[in-house]
């Protein structure tokens, strides 16, 4: 059993509030992302579970038991740091064996285990480097293969792949994955990377401010963001703002009856998301069940395969649609902007 | 070849400094085995001498033994006090912390003269106060001795502990490691080069300290810097030469095999 529970846990350094109380469960086995901006207080949540830092209040559970007050050396975790850690006067079998030393695991069992740690992650070949001699990528399989090898209870990594190029931390990525899921793993992943978030985990927590604002899998908060934070954060380009009358009826600023989603419990002031993508232009009104209103071209910036406009409706809000690379629309031409009803999805009102 | 000229200039400009800085040494060192009766230019032929006759004047023989035992004692002794205390300077904030470090690191700041005297007058109303005497006794030479080495061991080992990543303590805690197993297996083997560079410079700084052991040594008991002072007062041949061009080779010899085990250029 190695559930993590997280009970109205905060944590306050004087006047600041790094983390509000948060409550969580993950699941055994599951891969848990914990994505946000810089400062949303990821690390700290990550490292109060690891035991590194105090919680001020709440209470931290493992497979049941309380570890909130346990040093790190009882709690059994796997850590990765953002920086791998090594200990740059150890080989990098030294380095994974450390943990077994200090279980007082016997030298043969050591050997065996830290050998099939290694050919895990593809280094048995390297086991008598230093970290310094190695790549930045062998490090970071290093990093792994050593808080692996103790079969941790539940593995947590704070930005494991920030310092690696593009195309080594997509093998990284992929390889963590594989790694978790074979030993089925809990795990928690820390980054700030929403593409990274989004193919690597069973589920997401989004955070601001110290806040959780969702939690959801990567579909849910990528489609149905709970926030006009997430929203933003999850590339909705477009918040609109819309009265919403209910019964799936609203109304843009410009008086512009749309259809809208009708199970939202939003009412009156909302905001609407929409992607830049999921919207089109035309030279006349599309058909009825979609939503449209009128614009001005204000803008246009060619991207290559395709270009992207910057429209503003006649209460001034400006919009951004993607359309085709050839499309036929200059700045200043009066345009139609459509939608279906289902690409949107309305967010309560509040700072983005 | 317009390139090249600052090159040039910069490269006879390094030689001019570098040779300034040795020429004297070079110096002391070649005039140590000038067979002239008394110090003078040039040479009329060379000895082995003045070697030997420094080695039978008891206070060479006996400054050059208390000298190195006092050295050896301030740089173990600033190992023991000065790695804890760094280690508390640098790990755990607390009130005052930054004058601590400042009163840890002012005997280097200090004239050794003012520091002496100063040690010399405690040591003295000590006395007084309790009939125990310290002024003149060897205790009261290591102590001194022990205050002219421990900036060194502060200053590095700070340096070094604070240039530490303290997330590999953190990582080896997370893989089971106590307090105690994480200092010796983890901070200790990483800080080493700085350990052992602070231990030869403590020793260094101890060794040729002249200031404070002015007023700290007694009847009978002279460090060998003292001894070369008194020596000049009275003569002038090449003894003090052979005596220096000793202290050279021993420092050198000393620089050399720390070298060999720790980079020092790298422990700063
Ligand atoms: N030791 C500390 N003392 C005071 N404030 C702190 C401390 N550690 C973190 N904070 C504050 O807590 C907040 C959360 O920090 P945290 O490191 O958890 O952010 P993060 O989400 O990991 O950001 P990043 O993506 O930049 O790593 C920040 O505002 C930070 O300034
Ligand atoms: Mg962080």
């Amino acid at each position: 059993m190695s559930e993590i529970v997280l009970s109205d846990v905060c944590k306050h350094y004087g006047e600041v509030v790094a983390v509000q109380s948060t409550s969580l469960r993950i699941g055994e086995g599951e891969l848990v992302t914990f994505l946000g901006p810089s400062g949303c207080g990821k690390t700290t949540t990550l490292r109060m579970i690891g035991g590194f830092v105090d919680v001020t209040a709440g209470r931290i559970l493992v497979g049941g038991t309380d570890v909130t007050r346990l040093p790190p050396a009882k709690r059994n975790m796997g850590f990765v740091f953002q920086n791998y850690a090594l200990f740059p006067h150890m080989t990098v079998a030294e380095n994974v064996a450390f943990g077994l030393e200090m279980r007082k695991i016997g030298k043969a069992e050591i050997a065996d285990r830290v050998k099939t740690a290694l050919s895990r992650v593809r280094l048995a070949h390297l086991a008598d480097r230093l970290p310094k001699q190695l790549s930045g990528g062998q490090q970071q399989r290093v990093a792994l293969a050593r808080a692996l090898v103790i079969e941790p209870t539940v593995l947590l990594l704070d930005e494991p792949l920030s310092n690696l190029d593009a195309k080594l931390r997509q093998e990284m990525k992929t390889e963590i994955r594989l790694l978790q899921k074979s030993l089925a793993l809990t795990t928690i992943f820390v980054t700030h990377d929403q593409d990274e978030a989004l193919s690597v985990s069973d589920r997401l927590v989004v955070m601001s401010a110290g806040k959780v604002e969702q939690i959801g899998t990567p579909r849910d908060v990528f489609e149905r963001p709970a926030s006009a934070f997430v929203a933003d954060f999850m590339g909705f380009t477009n918040l609109v703002p819309v009265k919403v009358e209910g019964h799936g009826r609203g109304q843009l600023r410009n008086g512009m009856a749309i259809a809208i989603d009708k199970e939202s419990p939003i009412r009156g002031e909302g905001l609407l998301a929409l992607r830049a993508e999921h919207m089109s232009l035309s030279s006349k009104p599309v058909s009825s069940d979609v939503n449209t209103t009128e614009a001005t071209i204000e803008a246009l910036t060619y991207r290559g395969s395709f270009v992207d406009y910057l429209v503003r409706l006649d209460d001034e809000t400006r919009l951004q649609v993607r359309g085709e690379a050839q499309s036929p629309f200059a700045p200043g031409q009066r345009t139609f902007v459509a939608w279906q009803p289902d690409a949107g999805t309305l967010v309560a009102a509040g700072q983005a | 070849m317009n390139a090249t000229a600052p090159a040039t200039f910069y490269r006879v400009f390094a030689l001019a400094v570098l040779g300034f800085i040795v020429m004297p040494l070079a110096v002391i060192v070649w005039v140590s085995f000038f067979s002239n009766k008394i110090l003078s230019f040039p040479p009329a032929g060379y000895t082995l001498d003045w070697y030997t006759r420094a080695w039978e004047r008891p206070e060479f023989r006996e400054g050059l033994f208390l000298s190195l035992q006092t050295a050896l004692f301030a740089s173990l002794s600033s190992l023991a006090i000065g790695v804890p205390a760094s280690l508390a300077l640098t790990r755990y904030k607390f009130a005052g912390r930054d004058i601590v470090t400042n009163i840890l690191l002012s005997p280097m700041v200090v004239p050794g003269i003012v520091g002496g005297a100063a040690m010399y007058i405690f040591y003295i109303e000590f006395e007084v106060a309790t009939e125990v005497q310290v002024a003149g006794t060897l205790p009261g030479l290591f102590a001194a001795h022990l205050l002219v080495a421990l900036p060194w061991t502060i200053r590095l080992v700070t340096a070094s502990l604070i240039g530490i990543d303290h997330s590999i303590s953190e990582a080896a805690a997370s893989l089971g490691a106590g307090p105690v197993t994480i200092f010796f297996r983890v901070v200790l083997p990483v800080i080493k080069p700085a350990l052992i560079a602070s231990a030869l410079f403590a020793f260094v700084a101890s060794f040729i300290d002249l200031e404070k052991s002015l007023f700290l040594v007694g009847p009978g008991r002279t460090t060998l810097q003292i001894a070369i002072v008194s020596y000049l007062e009275w003569n002038l041949d090449s003894t003090i030469a052979a005596v220096a061009t000793v202290q050279i080779a021993i420092i050198a010899v000393l620089l050399l095999i720390t070298n060999r085990y720790a980079q020092l250029n790298r422990a700063f």
